[in-house]
């Protein structure tokens, strides 16, 4: 076993438990927590990817900035209290554990198939020797990609506004 | 390390998220798994574009970023102006459109 092997073994695992530990908590904030340490497991993945640029993206906005929404939202609305009882439905949680283990089975069997078709015969030699840098991306990303990226930033506009009426509206209502 | 392990390991993580959509009711927890399953499929373009020796694969990751971003925006303004209307955030409970 080389150290990659090593790592991706310790990443991965982290990050499946981080990810059963997020549905299996009952307090919403333990499910928080694990979320960040799925993100930082994740973070360690990609990096070994030789994506240096998505992993820190991922630790700032993803274990930064959006853990830190959620935290605030459930410590907002103290949920701690109300949330302990029937956070887990009980009906139809075996059904929907079968279908899971099912599209699993069926995902691992796509993701094993898919690459040994005879056309990407070379990927797996191509996977240890190329390395994509944040120059590489910045030159995609305002060249080839220009349009999707400024149609991001209308994205990000539209959810501003969004989130602004939305709360605007609630104001409104008690005043 | 192959590109197979990464996609069944991005395979996994996919299905821990569907599996807590299913059986989660709190919608903020639901969130997360919506956010555990846009994380899977980063892993796989990440892997994907190692494999492919191009950097393209990043660039939507980046792109998948920002649209998280915004969701989660939206979505936890949604969830605290249900929660100020019905003092709860059950799926369950929260069946109806009308405020």
């Amino acid at each position: 076993m080389n150290p990659e092997q090593i790592l991706f073994i310790l990443f991965g695992a982290v990050s499946l438990i981080g990810a059963i530990a997020v549905i299996s908590f009952r307090h919403p904030i333990y499910s928080a927590l694990s979320l960040i340490v799925t993100f930082f497991a994740q973070a360690g993945l990609f990096i070994l990817l030789g994506a240096h640029f998505v992993a820190a993206v991922q630790v700032i906005v993803y274990a930064g900035a959006i853990m830190v929404l959620f935290l605030f939202v459930i410590m907002l609305l103290n949920l701690g209290t109300l949330s302990a009882k029937g956070a887990i439905s009980g009906k139809l949680k075996g059904f929907a554990v079968i279908l899971g283990i099912l599209l699993a089975i069926e995902g691992v069997y796509i993701a094993v198939k898919a690459p040994n078709d005879p056309a990407d015969a070379s990927a797996e030699t191509a996977i240890e020797s190329v390395s994509t840098t944040t120059y590489n991306i910045g030159e995609l990303l305002f060249n080839e990609y220009l349009l999707p990226f400024e149609v991001t930033s209308l994205i990000l506009l539209a959810a501003l506004i969004g989130v602004i009426v939305l709360v605007k509206r609630e104001s409104q209502e008690e005043s | 390390m192959a590109l197979e392990y990464y996609l069944v390991l991005s395979a996994l993580l996919f299905t821990t998220g569907v599996i807590g959509v299913l059986i989660r009711r709190n919608a903020i927890i639901i969130f997360m798994c919506i956010e555990l399953m846009l994380n899977a499929a980063n892993l796989a373009f990440v892997a994907i574009s190692r494999s492919l020796g191009e950097a393209s694969g990043q660039v939507f990751v980046i792109f998948v970023m920002a649209v998280a971003a915004a969701e989660v925006a939206i979505g936890l303004a949604i969830i605290v102006s249900v929660f100020k209307h019905r003092q709860t955030i059950n799926v369950d409970e929260v069946n109806s459109l009308k405020g």
